[in-house]
């Protein structure tokens, strides 16, 4: 976790939103890295985002240390739309839970909703703050080893197996696979999904077209200004 | 206060700054980040005579001080940009380079003869060095008699400000220039991407869909720097450098090597306000040098 204060105050976020972070004091990288916003606080003007190690650059955030000033840019991108009816489900995978906690916590102060969480991870050592999306809505986690919570996958899961329809609307975010799967899920009891992508970017601001996907009426799009967040039923993979 | 004024034949720039075509959109992405007149001009993206939608994904890898591109000149082709794009550029008060890339001579000169109407263009780039489509582009720029033919062509196609973009995947980078300089080239542009690929050990795949793409950013500098100081004291027309230029101090070398405007990339990507960056620092570098106009600096290496 890479909590943020900024001098200048915090600009408006919705979720959905991203941050492209400059990596400093890297040999090997050259690239911002973009990161999901997890939890804005306009009073204390802070905002988080939930980082995994998983190369060379997430690596050097790591070593950030405390009062240590991060280069962001930032709002980027769309962000999820709310739903038209209420009884939604967010379902993330390992750290793609980051922009739901910041939606779930939308969606219940703004829209006046009951969000439930389904999450799944590894194993237990790997949740991510169950305390925090609690105070939110009802969490139902799955860990692939069984450690905790449900055994097997998010898609396992008997709130998305059992009678998936009592929701309106599904938003999820995590591994690509993952995501493809509740598309899939939703698409067939016809209930709308938005899902938020993680393609590989070079800017983050439309410039570079690298971070395109294939979607059904506009070809190739940018993830970055287009998405990341879009409806299922408007990428090519959904079919 | 120095004069940042400089010359690139008939193109007259109110600084020397450029964005190099590809990484800089049609200058509206960076609109929220910079005040795009005080840019000495935009080359916009590649524009071809019909709409290209690119490669699939993965367009991009990142690799040590720098990143593979194979974005395949998405554009929606130059009948859209005359309509919907030229309307919008030419209000942002500054010059506005088109950069014109086709499959065939015949593409290459639909395009610039389009863009020859465009009042307020006075420039086009000629890219004959993308690297990353497979009929044109990178063939015209690698085959001396290609590019002679295809600048010939263009150059009766296009009346105003011809600079030729010039692919550094050549093993004679000079022949080239002084090729395009004697089929009437005003100014040549140099280095586009070098040709690279980078693979997924892991998975054991290549990183790009195209499997190769253009390799650009500060990796690339040293060897771009060589080709334009080799270029600028082998042709008399202006040379505009570029390969990885991050900051003012990367442009001021590439200035004492001969360029006489640069264009800035890659830099964008990571600093959207690098342009701007670039241009103060310069502007610094002469006033701490006593130097009363960029003009004097151009060439000005010692050896």
């Amino acid at each position: 976790m890479l909590k943020l204060f900024s001098s200048q105050g915090i600009p408006k976020i919705l979720p959905g939103q991203f941050a492209q972070v400059q990596i400093e004091g890297s040999p090997v990288t050259f690239l911002r890295r973009p990161f999901s916003i997890y939890s804005v606080d306009y009073t204390e003007n802070t905002l988080e985002l939930l980082i995994k190690i998983v190369g060379a650059g997430t690596a050097q955030l790591a070593l950030i240390e405390p009062h240590q000033t991060v280069n962001l840019l930032y709002p980027l991108g769309n962000f999820f739309t709310p739903p038209l009816k209420p009884s939604v489900l967010l379902v993330g995978g390992g750290t793609g839970v980051a922009p739901l906690l910041f939606l779930g916590k939308y969606l219940k102060e703004k829209h006046m909703l009951e969000p439930q969480f389904l999450m799944g991870y590894r194993t237990s050592e790997l949740i991510v703050e169950k305390e925090r999306f609690e105070t939110i809505g009802k969490v139902h986690i799955t860990t692939e080893d069984g450690s905790y919570g449900h055994k097997g996958l998010v898609i396992h899961h008997p709130v998305i197996t059992e009678n998936p329809s009592k929701f309106t609307k599904i938003y999820t975010c995590g591994p690509e696979i993952m995501m493809k799967e509740v598309g899939k899920i939703a698409g067939s009891h016809g209930i709308d999904c938005e899902v938020s992508l993680e393609n590989l970017m070079g800017c983050g601001f439309g410039a570079c077209l690298c971070c395109v996907v294939d979607t059904v009426e506009k070809g190739l799009i940018n993830t970055c200004m287009e998405g990341p967040v879009f409806n299922t039923r408007s990428l090519k993979w959904s079919i | 206060m120095v004069d940042l004024k400089v010359d690139i034949g008939k193109l007259v720039l109110i600084n020397p700054v450029m964005t190099a075509s590809g990484t800089f959109g049609y200058g509206q992405e960076y609109e929220d980040f910079i005040d795009l007149s005080q840019l000495g001009g935009i080359v916009v993206k590649g524009i071809t005579g019909k709409e290209r939608q690119g490669h699939p994904y993965p367009r991009m890898a990142e690799t040590p001080s720098g990143m593979l591109n194979a974005v395949g000149l998405q554009n929606k082709g130059i009948d859209y940009f005359v309509e919907h794009i030229y309307p919008e550029v030419i209000k942002y008060n500054t010059e506005i380079i088109v950069n014109v890339n086709g499959a065939s001579i015949d593409e290459y000169c639909e395009v610039a003869s389009k863009v020859d109407k465009l009042e307020k263009i006075k420039a086009i780039e000629l890219n004959i060095s993308c690297p990353n489509v497979k009929e044109g582009g990178i063939i015209f720029g690698t085959h001396c008699p290609s590019a002679i033919a295809v600048t010939k062509a263009v150059r009766e196609a296009y009346s105003k400000s011809l600079m030729v973009k010039l692919s550094p995947n050549v093993t004679d980078i000079v022949e080239f220039a002084q090729a395009v300089e004697s089929a009437g080239a005003d100014s040549v542009s140099l280095v586009n991407t070098f040709v690279g690929m980078a693979i997924d050990a892991k998975t054991r795949k290549p990183a790009l869909s195209t499997i190769t793409g253009g390799l650009s950013g500060p990796a690339i500098k040293p060897i771009a720097l060589r080709m334009v100081w080799q270029v600028a004291k082998s042709v008399k027309i202006p040379v505009i450098g570029m390969g990885g230029i991050m900051n003012a101090t990367d442009a001021i070398e590439f200035f004492l090597a001969g360029a006489s405007a640069i264009q800035v990339g890659t830099a964008n990507f990571i600093n959207p306000r690098a342009t701007i960056d670039i241009i103060d620092g310069i502007a610094l570098y002469l006033k701490e040098n006593m130097y009363k106009s960029i003009r004097e600096i151009i060439g000005a290496l010692e050896c």
